[in-house]
């Protein structure tokens, strides 16, 4: 088995594989914690609509994905914020919106790409040199940020009012938070795919948080659940040819069922 | 007379038609036990969250400390709140210790670490309110009278001079009210000026030094003795308060009202 390592495309698949079962396990924390499930599906779609973009252009779709993902990111957040809707309403705005702006697009380009859905459902074997440097630098992003802002973040997603009370900026932090998310979806697509990415955001936080009670060991947890399934996913889809992304998402599935029967924690009757 | 800590002149504050706070002037001095009180709707809260500047003056003016209370800044430090409704998960891991000593991380500073200050100060907090064994214990692990002194202590954990609770008793059985409303006198004793809204009229008037009665004008304020009158109390909660309100002692008036509600 391990004698596949020696491809160089394996080689990278395994790189951009740890890479976004981690940074996805972290952002997925406070996806979880949040109630963020939803923005993460609609920025993932948004993405669609900005990868299409980067193909009638002839940019780097990623490129054109991360301005376009994090210009969705910023209308969910001013729209809920200053049009009298509810934030979930405002995110089935954007979502469809920026789905129909895809179609759009590809219409314009007069043809199907094939590489295009290579990343509606990712296609980790194809990862170039150039594409690994890119979701290196934007992990690197996601993280630093993370790192920087830890106890604010936390602060806001534990108790947002009171973190505005005390002073904190929490809208600022709030839209920081889904800027993160936002290149969190788009350093994924190429592996997971677009359709599939938010399972990978939601998925290994939520097995993490059937098993502690603590938040820095659900982080911890989140990413240990997050390189497994990406690991195991992409060796899985490498043996019985299935697809990378789908085969990462299904185990990352099963271990979530498995931590939720093992869970100490949930079953309690008191709230 | 004590420094003044609070100063409200003329304060109205409106949320598009409804006057919620209407020309009231309260001055509140350093070492103050204040209740506020009033029935529900009567701007209790509106009028707390105004001396914080959280909601805006229609009319009229604000001082905390001296200043319009967006201007504190760093002096923010000085003034603990702790909120009516609080929406937290209680199933969120987080301990109780890192609970309260987020009541630091304004202080601390953007991207700063807490230190080893910060962390004392926490624990200090959380042995004034009588949970220092609970500091491991996850957030939602706790009964509700203990959830509150949590978000008390986390109130705490900047040292301030000033502590505003809004409705911390609500919910929580007359057992626990009582020992809240102890601990609060005991913060009271130690010089600390306390602000404290509440319908409990019974247990505020065995504790407090002060009472505001809030009808969305200010009714009354004064001793205890002075302010729990049946006239003032028929004010603000008009027949019910008829009904209880024989007897010229407060006690009375107070007990009645609790043992008619329970």
């Amino acid at each position: 088995m391990l004698e596949i390592l020696s491809y160089g495309f394996m080689q990278r698949a395994l790189v951009a594989s740890v890479l976004i079962g981690t940074v996805t396990a972290i952002i997925g924390v406070y996806v979880v914690l949040r109630g963020l499930a939803f923005i993460g599906a609609g920025i993932a779609h948004a993405s669609f609509g900005g990868v299409a973009l980067g193909f009638l252009l002839g940019v780097n779709p990623v490129l054109s994905a991360v301005g376009f993902c994090l210009a969705t990111a910023w209308g969910i957040a001013w729209t809920s914020q200053h049009a009298e809707i509810r934030e979930d309403t405002a995110i089935g705005i954007f979502f469809a919106a920026t789905m129909a702006l895809g179609i759009l697009f590809i219409g314009l380009m007069g043809q199907y790409n094939v590489d295009l859905f290579g990343y509606l459902f990712g296609s980790v074997l194809s990862v170039t040199p150039r594409d690994l440097w890119l979701t290196a630098a934007l992990a690197v992003v996601v993280l630093s940020i993370i790192g920087l802002f830890f106890k604010e973040l936390l602060f806001i997603t534990f108790d947002p009012e009171m973190a505005e009370v005390s002073g904190l900026p929490a809208r600022g932090l709030y839209t920081l938070l889904l800027s993160v998310m936002a290149l969190t979806v788009v350093l994924s697509i190429k592996v997971v795919g677009i359709i599939l990415v938010s399972a990978m955001i939601v998925i290994p936080a939520a097995s993490a948080y059937q098993l502690t009670e603590d938040f820095r060991v659900m982080m911890a947890l989140a990413v240990v659940i997050g390189n497994v399934s990406a690991i195991a996913g992409l060796l899985l889809s490498y043996r019985l040819d299935t697809a990378s992304g789908a085969t990462m998402v299904l185990t990352a599935t099963a271990i979530f069922f498995a931590s939720a029967m093992l869970s100490p924690r949930r079953r309690r009757a008191r709230s | 007379m004590g420094a003044a800590i609070i100063e409200l002149e003329h304060l109205t504050v409106r949320y598009q038609e409804l006057v919620a706070v209407e020309d009231v002037t309260l001055r509140v001095e350093s070492g103050e036990f204040l209740a506020v009180i009033g029935p529900n709707g009567s701007g209790k809260t509106t009028l707390v969250k105004a001396m914080l500047g959280l909601v805006e003056p229609t009319a009229g003016s604000v001082r905390l400390f001296g200043r319009p209370p967006r201007d504190l800044g760093r002096q923010w430090a000085r003034v603990g709140y702790v909120p009516q409704v609080v929406h937290i998960d209680p199933h969120f891991p987080i301990r109780v210790f890192d609970v309260v000593l987020m009541g630091r991380y304004a202080q601390v500073g953007l991207v700063r670490r807490p230190g080893k200050r910060d962390r004392e100060a926490a624990r200090l907090a959380l042995e004034r309110v009588g949970l220092s064994e609970l500091g491991e214990r996850q957030i939602g692990r706790l009964s509700g009278g203990q959830r509150q002194r949590v978000l008390v202590a986390r109130a705490l954990a900047t040292e301030p001079e000033l502590l505003i609770l809004d409705e911390p008793t609500t919910g929580v059985d007359v057992g626990t009210t009582e020992g809240l409303f102890e601990l609060l006198e005991t913060f009271h004793e130690q010089g600390m000026t306390v602000v404290v809204v509440s319908h409990d009229v019974g247990v505020v008037a065995q504790h407090v030094n002060r009472v505001a009665c809030m009808n969305r004008r200010l009714v009354a304020h004064g001793l205890p003795t002075e302010v729990m009158r049946p006239d003032v109390l028929e004010c603000m909660y008009g027949g019910e308060a008829a009904l209880v309100g024989h007897g010229d002692m407060p006690h009375i008036v107070v007990r009645r009202e609790r043992s008619a509600e329970e």
